[in-house]
């Protein structure tokens, strides 16, 4: 067992934990944008950063990656740290000013936009925390999606912004998405779902009739776990 | 081609051999074939004397040698004559005959290829009479001009590889106790103890280790790894298989960007003599102890020099770095325990071998020691490559080695360490050059880039250029430095343009605090630094700017507006002859008159007055 202190509270934790573990178990709440528990750390929205260590040897480290160590001191809500998450949610704000789910954290957070940052017209409402892409890849095991570009112009894509070939159709990213801007779309009927570009023909499920799942997600189901596509043929609620 | 050496003593034995088959009174042309003298057409010039030396039938007389870079740059095609070592500078394909002619057969100087002092217009005979070199301490870089990189026996000649049988001779642990006591601090930028990192690497579990060369050099104008590679690679191959020995690894790769199509060739070269030779490959020099390099060509993004996204990008992925709480020495390259230093650092360990981490140590500042290689550029008139000790006076490197500054305009400020350094002003000029004293004046060593500004450099201007450099270099990844970057650029063109308000200055400040606090990766973190440092030492140009709409140093075009010094204009029309857009008009010796409305702002009718007559306002 590891000795530390989190916001003048003394705490015991689990050797190779990271300090958000540690923090929300212990009901000491740290905001994060980027961070999903099925998933690896990514370290990329920084909006969990929290203070470290005294004095001038004081840091600002990222919650989610840094793991905790014996007699480590960690504040979470300093100066330092306040000022690190106002910033990343003011550029957020005006990267994706449409974004309805930003707003309401900044609120919550009691902040408000920067009035001298442009806001972004594009109508784009991807902050970049990369939890669709990850889900795809480690969740899934598909990796339909990814970046492309660096910088300001990074973006998450399928490769060439082509229509895949291999996603599944499954919605895992629009689920994860934490702003809204992966849209998945349904028809009517409900016999046709479009995401990415691509439309994929739904399967009904045998008992109750109802459209449950694209017939290319129960395939690539069925291909993994080796269970014949027929059983597979029911709804959640019918199964 | 060398066949394969088997023990120490046969080293020895082909080093002796070597040397006693080379005359050093020997008539010599060494010609320097780096890629800032290829620029100026030195191939060209060394093609010349290939063809002269064989037309005259003189291939046993003299001998003839290309090298890489010797870093007065400046001055290229450059050549040097042996044994009086005779310095010619801007050689060109017609000076070749009456360089074998004059100089080679009759030993007579030719006086308009020597190099003449700018300032005194004193002219010097040899090499090292030049201010330029007279004054550096050319320890790692000296060697660039000695040998041929493509030749293995040029190495062998000034006794390469002795210190890597001297090492493999000793015990790891004590090669990185002599790394300790040198206390060699990494060259490409953080300044890290490499003697600390190799400790911690050796002692860390697990295995591969692997030990790789960072040659991913990417910050503009600087080209002293580059030059290193392309000029001398074999001394880094020593370098590394030392310490390879000393941290117990048998593999390393070396990470050179795809721009540098010389240093991959050269090295490339070096690696297959090294294995053919004996010094890569099974049982090094009979040692028992195997290693060898694989290369790896970067796609030149400037985040890839961060270890971490290099490791990523080895590795196959995207260049995006990770978080470093747990440390590369632990955990990197495939998250096995890694070694990684750039070119310069291990182009240093032969040294600190064959002469010990005392001597080493001996040069220096108090915490940073031995030498260091900057590259001198920007309005200066020695531009190049300059090796000197660390703790030598920015004043030095400017005026003494560099010459001074172009044009004889005025100093106004240097920037060090890279587009994420900082900009030094005139005040400091006295200051000694280490990693400590960069860094408390808000600058940092870097890889050791310097560009020097004169005073028609506007400060907001060049925070504005570093930026944006920096914004579209971001990989990204992290909030902070991707849309923090975004916005000091666009406050920054506001401020250019005219358009800042008031409070901006504070809010570049305080944004800066926050994407040093909250960025990922050192890029991120350094980002601010040309910012910072600006604001720090030039913010009445800010305000400026901001308040008074106004650019003082006349480069930001929103803010200023060309005029005619009609006392001084004697109306000779060439500005309205170079003037574009047809701004500049005027009667034949009659004052001329620039139509601000029309005007571009280019400064094409400044450049070209002879009487000073352009003002901007």
């Amino acid at each position: 067992m590891v000795n530390l202190t989190i916001d003048n509270k003394k705490i015991q934790a689990e050797e190779g934990q990271t300090l958000l573990e540690v923090a929300r178990q212990n009901g000491i709440g740290i905001p994060t944008l980027c961070h999903h528990e099925s998933l690896e750390p990514s370290g990329s929205c920084r909006l969990c950063s929290v203070e470290v260590g005294e004095g001038s040897r004081a840091k600002v480290v990222t919650s989610c990656l840094y793991p905790v160590a014996e007699g480590l001191v960690v504040k979470t809500g300093s100066e330092r740290v306040m000022n690190v998450r106002r910033m990343v949610i003011q550029l957020l704000l005006a990267r994706a000013p449409e974004s309805e789910q930003l707003a309401k954290m900044a609120e919550g957070m009691g902040i408000r936009p920067e009035p001298r940052f442009k806001a972004s017209e594009d109508g784009n409402k991807c902050i970049l925390c990369r939890l669709c892409v990850r889900t795809c890849e480690k969740i899934v095991g598909v990796s339909a999606i990814g970046f492309s570009s660096r910088g300001p112009q990074k973006d998450v894509c399928t490769p060439f912004h082509e229509p895949s070939t291999v996603c599944i159709g499954c919605g895992a990213c629009s689920y994860a998405c934490p702003t809204g801007q992966i849209e998945m779309h349904v028809s009517p009927a409900g016999d046709v779902r479009t995401i990415w570009g691509r439309d994929f023909k739904m399967a009904a499920c045998k008992v109750c009739g109802r459209y449950f799942a694209p017939e290319d997600q129960l395939q690539y189901i069925s291909g993994r776990t080796g269970v014949p596509v027929e059983e597979l043929m029911a709804c959640s609620s019918c199964r | 081609m060398t066949s394969k050496i088997k023990s120490f003593s046969e080293l020895k034995q082909l080093q002796e051999k070597i040397k006693a088959s080379r005359d050093p009174q020997k008539l010599r042309i060494t010609i320097c074939v780096g890629t800032g003298c290829l620029a100026h057409g030195a191939m060209n010039v060394a093609d010349a004397f290939s063809e002269e030396i064989d037309r005259r039938g003189l291939s046993v007389k003299i001998d003839f040698r290309k090298t890489g870079c010797h870093g007065f740059c400046e001055r290229g095609p450059m050549v040097i004559i042996a044994p009086e070592n005779i310095f010619y500078q801007h050689v060109a394909v017609k000076d070749v005959g009456e360089i074998v002619e004059k100089t080679l057969l009759k030993g007579e100087i030719i006086d308009s290829l020597l190099y003449a002092d700018p300032q005194t217009d004193e002219k010097y005979v040899r090499e090292d009479e030049v201010p330029f070199y007279k004054r550096q301490t050319r320890t790692v870089f000296g060697m660039n001009s000695k040998v041929d990189p493509k030749n293995l026996e040029d190495y062998l000649a000034v006794d390469g590889y002795s210190a890597l049988a001297k090492a493999l001779a000793m015990k790891p642990a004590e090669i990185i106790r002599e790394v300790v006591t040198a206390n060699l601090r990494g060259r490409g930028g953080g300044g890290f103890p490499a003697g600390r990192k190799w400790e911690e690497t050796s002692k860390a579990a697990g295995t591969p280790k692997y030990v790789i060369c960072n040659a991913d050099e990417g910050d503009p104008g600087a080209y002293m790894d580059r030059s290193l590679l392309e000029g001398n690679p074999h001394l880094v191959l020593e370098g590394m298989i030392i310490g390879a020995y000393a941290i117990g690894s048998n593999e390393g790769y070396i990470y050179v960007r795809n721009e540098y199509p010389l240093a991959v060739e050269n090295i490339n070269i070096a690696i297959k003599q090294a294995r053919e030779a004996g010094f890569l490959g099974e049982n090094i020099l009979g040692s028992g102890f195997s290693f060898d390099i694989k290369v790896n060509r970067g796609g030149g993004a400037f985040v890839c020099g961060e270890s971490s996204a290099l490791f990523a990008s080895l590795e196959g992925r995207a260049g995006e770095p990770r978080a470093k709480y747990v440390h590369a020495t632990e955990k990197g390259l495939y998250d096995k325990p890694t070694n990684l230093n750039n070119v310069e650092t291990w182009a240093n360990v032969p040294f600190i071998i064959n002469n010990g981490g005392d001597w080493y140590a001996g040069i220096g500042t108090d915490r940073s020691k031995g030498t260091k290689i900057f590259s001198l550029v920007g309005k200066i008139n020695n531009t190049g490559l300059v090796e000197v000790p660390m703790g030598t006076k920015l004043r030095e490197i400017v005026f003494d080695i560099g010459g001074g500054i172009l044009n004889n305009r005025k100093f106004k400020a240097i920037q060090t360490g890279g587009p994420s350094g900082g900009c030094i002003p005139e005040e400091y000029l006295d200051m000694p050059v280490d990693y400590d004293e960069l860094t408390k004046v808000g600058s940092m060593m870097g890889s050791g880039g310097m560009i020097v500004m004169d005073e028609g450099t506007c400060m907001v201007d060049l925070a504005r250029y570093f930026t944006n450099f920096l914004a579209n270099e971001s990989c990204g990844k992290c909030v902070p430095c991707r849309e923090g970057t975004q916005r000091m650029r666009e406050i920054l063109v506001d401020i250019t343009e005219g358009k800042g308000r008031e409070g901006d200055i504070e809010l570049l400040e305080s944004l800066a605090a926050s994407i040093k606090d909250g960025a990922l990766c050192a890029l991120g973190t350094s980002a601010p630094n040309p910012v910072l440092s600006t604001i720090r030492y030039f913010r009445d140009e800010y305000e400026a700017h901001i308040k008074e709409k106004r650019c003082p140093a006349g480069v930001c075009k929103s803010l200023i507006t060309y005029g005619v010094d009609s006392e001084k204009c004697t109306g000779c029309t060439l500005c309205a002859k170079v003037c574009p857009v047809g701004a500049a008009t005027g009667e034949k010796k009659k004052a001329h008159k620039i139509d601000s409305d029309k005007c571009t702002r280019c400064g094409a009718c400044r450049e070209s007055c002879q009487f000073d007559a352009i003002i901007v306002r």
